[in-house]
């Protein structure tokens, strides 16, 4: 409580503008610059990067099994709870205790923040799949396609709404908790915020402003994406 | 279609209980060597004076285990010499905590000479005096310009140090900071997040010692043990106050900072002039005599209590006051 009353400086909006673009001096550094959009790109690409990793190994493991068991209509009750017990999942103390069996790094990472992005996956494919009109899919059957042809051409088209939701969810979770990723041996823009000694505090709004700005341009760049994938049938309706 | 429901509910229900348990774990992994040696340097007893029940006073620190020891130390010992006293142990950095001071939030806290020096008054590491006197006399005298009063340092001092497994000490034979070099391209060194651009840390040793080094790694300073351990940090950036030090002598070993690139700071209590005068003799009294006991040892089996063996810092505070004889 203190220490947000008393906070001795507050950072302006101004300064962490001029922290992004311009190099600046520290106290504690022995004369070396620090920030500057050099640095800021940097981190910002590493981010990037742990992202999509984490991202990808949560859709290879999440999106066959929502998808298998939606259509074949079971395991609901597998699908939801799986994802809201990984919702609880600390993640800090994920990274920890595999820190003690795998050691920090990339991989330490890209697995933990792969937790965070199944459960949204999981239970957005199950659900998606699962409420696809059971007459289009009978009526596919009719014209005697395989089970896998009416996945890939009636159900899936048909899910792409609920299914980019649950990726857009999983996208959020991990861009913007890769920011603690400097924990655990990967510099990302939370390099900026968790060393507010080095960077001041013009340097953690400026790096509290880049995640925030990189989050937005995902989610608007998923979502433009989704407009571009969804079948003309089913932009007319209101969902 | 019923049993293939049941095997999925026990199926869940175990994923269930795995998930948990992995938090569970992760939470409460301690060391079970127990080191309790008691260091016990007679000393006077605190005495209580009914003057300063008038006083009320709150202690602050900032929030890792050895400045919430220190802020114990300080509170409990206040206490008994018969002052109302408060704690606020969870500041956050040591801007934040001056503000406090400054602000009347807090009475006083402890900050170690070298961060005051360097943090709050801008002065190069490299200029920060590596006696102990000397680097209080000069924070005392850049406290005073702000209206603050700097009490006299403890014994013990906290530093930054190269650390490493003694068996790749031994291996390399590092037993200085500039045994490394020659060799260091070689090594990969870990430490926070902040030491990469800190000149009393990575900065520092790349500058003073014209280190190079394989990569260095950021990580939270609660597993710079864990990288030693799991192999993955040739170095890591250790602290001398360390409870794994004085527990696993055989283990982990520091090299001598031998170029003073890492300035040492034995710890001083700052206050606001004004609160001093009001609260009397009894409290820098109390604060100087209480410290006394606190040397390097000590300090190192202080934290093991609270880092290793999970004891609170105020069990751990009450326990040193007790055993040096300042309460009864």
């Amino acid at each position: 409580m203190i220490a947000l009353i008393s906070s001795p400086r507050l950072a302006s909006i101004q300064g962490a503008i001029e922290f992004i673009f311009t190099p600046q001096t520290s106290n504690v550094t022995g004369g070396k610059t620090v920030g500057g959009i050099h640095q800021v790109l940097e981190l910002l690409v590493n981010q990037l990067e742990l992202t999509i990793f984490a991202l990808a190994l949560s859709m290879i493991v999440a999106l066959p099994i929502g998808l298998y068991l939606g259509h074949r209509g079971t395991g609901e009750l597998f699908a939801t709870v799986i994802g809201n017990a990984g919702r609880a999942i600390p993640e800090l103390a994920l990274i920890a205790f595999m820190a003690a069996l795998i050691g920090v790094g990339v991989l330490n990472l890209t697995i933990a923040l792969a937790v965070l992005g199944i459960p949204p996956l999981l239970t957005n494919s199950f659900v998606g799949i699962h409420q696809v009109d059971r007459s289009a899919v009978d009526a596919a059957r009719g014209m005697g396609m395989t089970e896998f042809e009416i996945l890939r051409k009636v159900e899936i088209p048909l899910a792409i709404p609920t299914l980019f939701a649950g990726i857009r969810s999983a996208t959020i979770a991990i861009v913007a908790t890769a920011t603690i990723a400097p924990i655990a041996g990967v510099l990302t823009l939370g390099d900026f915020i968790i060393n507010q000694n080095v960077y001041g505090d013009d340097g953690v709004l400026a790096g509290a402003i880049m995640v925030a700005l990189l989050a937005l341009t995902l989610e608007f760049g998923l979502a433009a994406l989704q407009r571009r994938l969804t079948s003309k049938g089913l932009k007319l309706s209101p969902a | 279609m019923r049993s293939e429901f049941t095997r999925l509910r026990a199926g869940i229900a175990l994923l269930l209980a795995l998930a948990l348990s992995l938090g569970v774990v992760a939470c409460g992994s301690s060391s079970d060597d127990g080191t309790s040696s008691e260091e016990g340097e007679s000393a006077g007893a605190i005495v209580s004076n009914p003057k300063n029940a008038k006083v009320s006073l709150t202690i602050g620190s900032k929030n890792f285990p050895e400045q919430e020891i220190l802020g114990e130390i300080y509170a409990q010992a206040l206490k008994a010499a018969g002052y109302k006293v408060k704690s606020d142990l969870n500041l956050g950095s040591e801007t934040v905590a001056l503000q406090a001071v400054k602000s009347g939030a807090i009475s006083g806290y402890p900050e170690y000479a070298s961060t005051a020096l360097t943090s709050f008054f801008g002065i190069e590491p490299e200029e920060v005096p590596a006696g102990a006197t000397a680097a209080y006399e000069k924070s005392k005298t850049e406290f005073e310009k702000e209206g603050l009063t700097a009490f006299p340092p403890t014994p013990f001092a906290s530093a930054n140090a190269v650390g490493t497994t003694k068996k790749f000490a031994e291996k390399e034979g590092l037993k200085t900071v500039s045994d490394l070099e020659g060799k260091s391209e070689s090594m990969t060194l870990y430490g926070s997040p902040e030491c990469r651009q800190r000149i009393d840390c990575l900065a520092g040793l790349e500058k003073y010692y014209g280190l190079k080094f394989k990569s260095f790694h950021p990580v939270d300073i609660g597993l710079r043990y864990t990288v030693l351990e799991k192999g993955q940090a040739d170095l890591s950036i250790l602290f001398t106050t360390d409870p794994q030090l004085a527990a696993e002598k055989d283990k982990f070993v520091i090299l001598e900072d031998d170029k003073e690139v890492f300035p040492a700071g034995n710890v001083i209590f700052v206050s606001k002039k004004s609160t001093v005068e009001k609260a009397g003799p009894d409290y820098e009294k109390t604060i100087v005599e209480v410290q006394k006991g606190l040397t390097l040892e000590v300090m190192q089996e202080l934290d093991a209590r609270v880092e290793l063996e999970k004891q609170t810092p105020k069990e751990a505070a009450a326990a040193y006051l007790k055993s040096a004889g300042y309460v009864g």
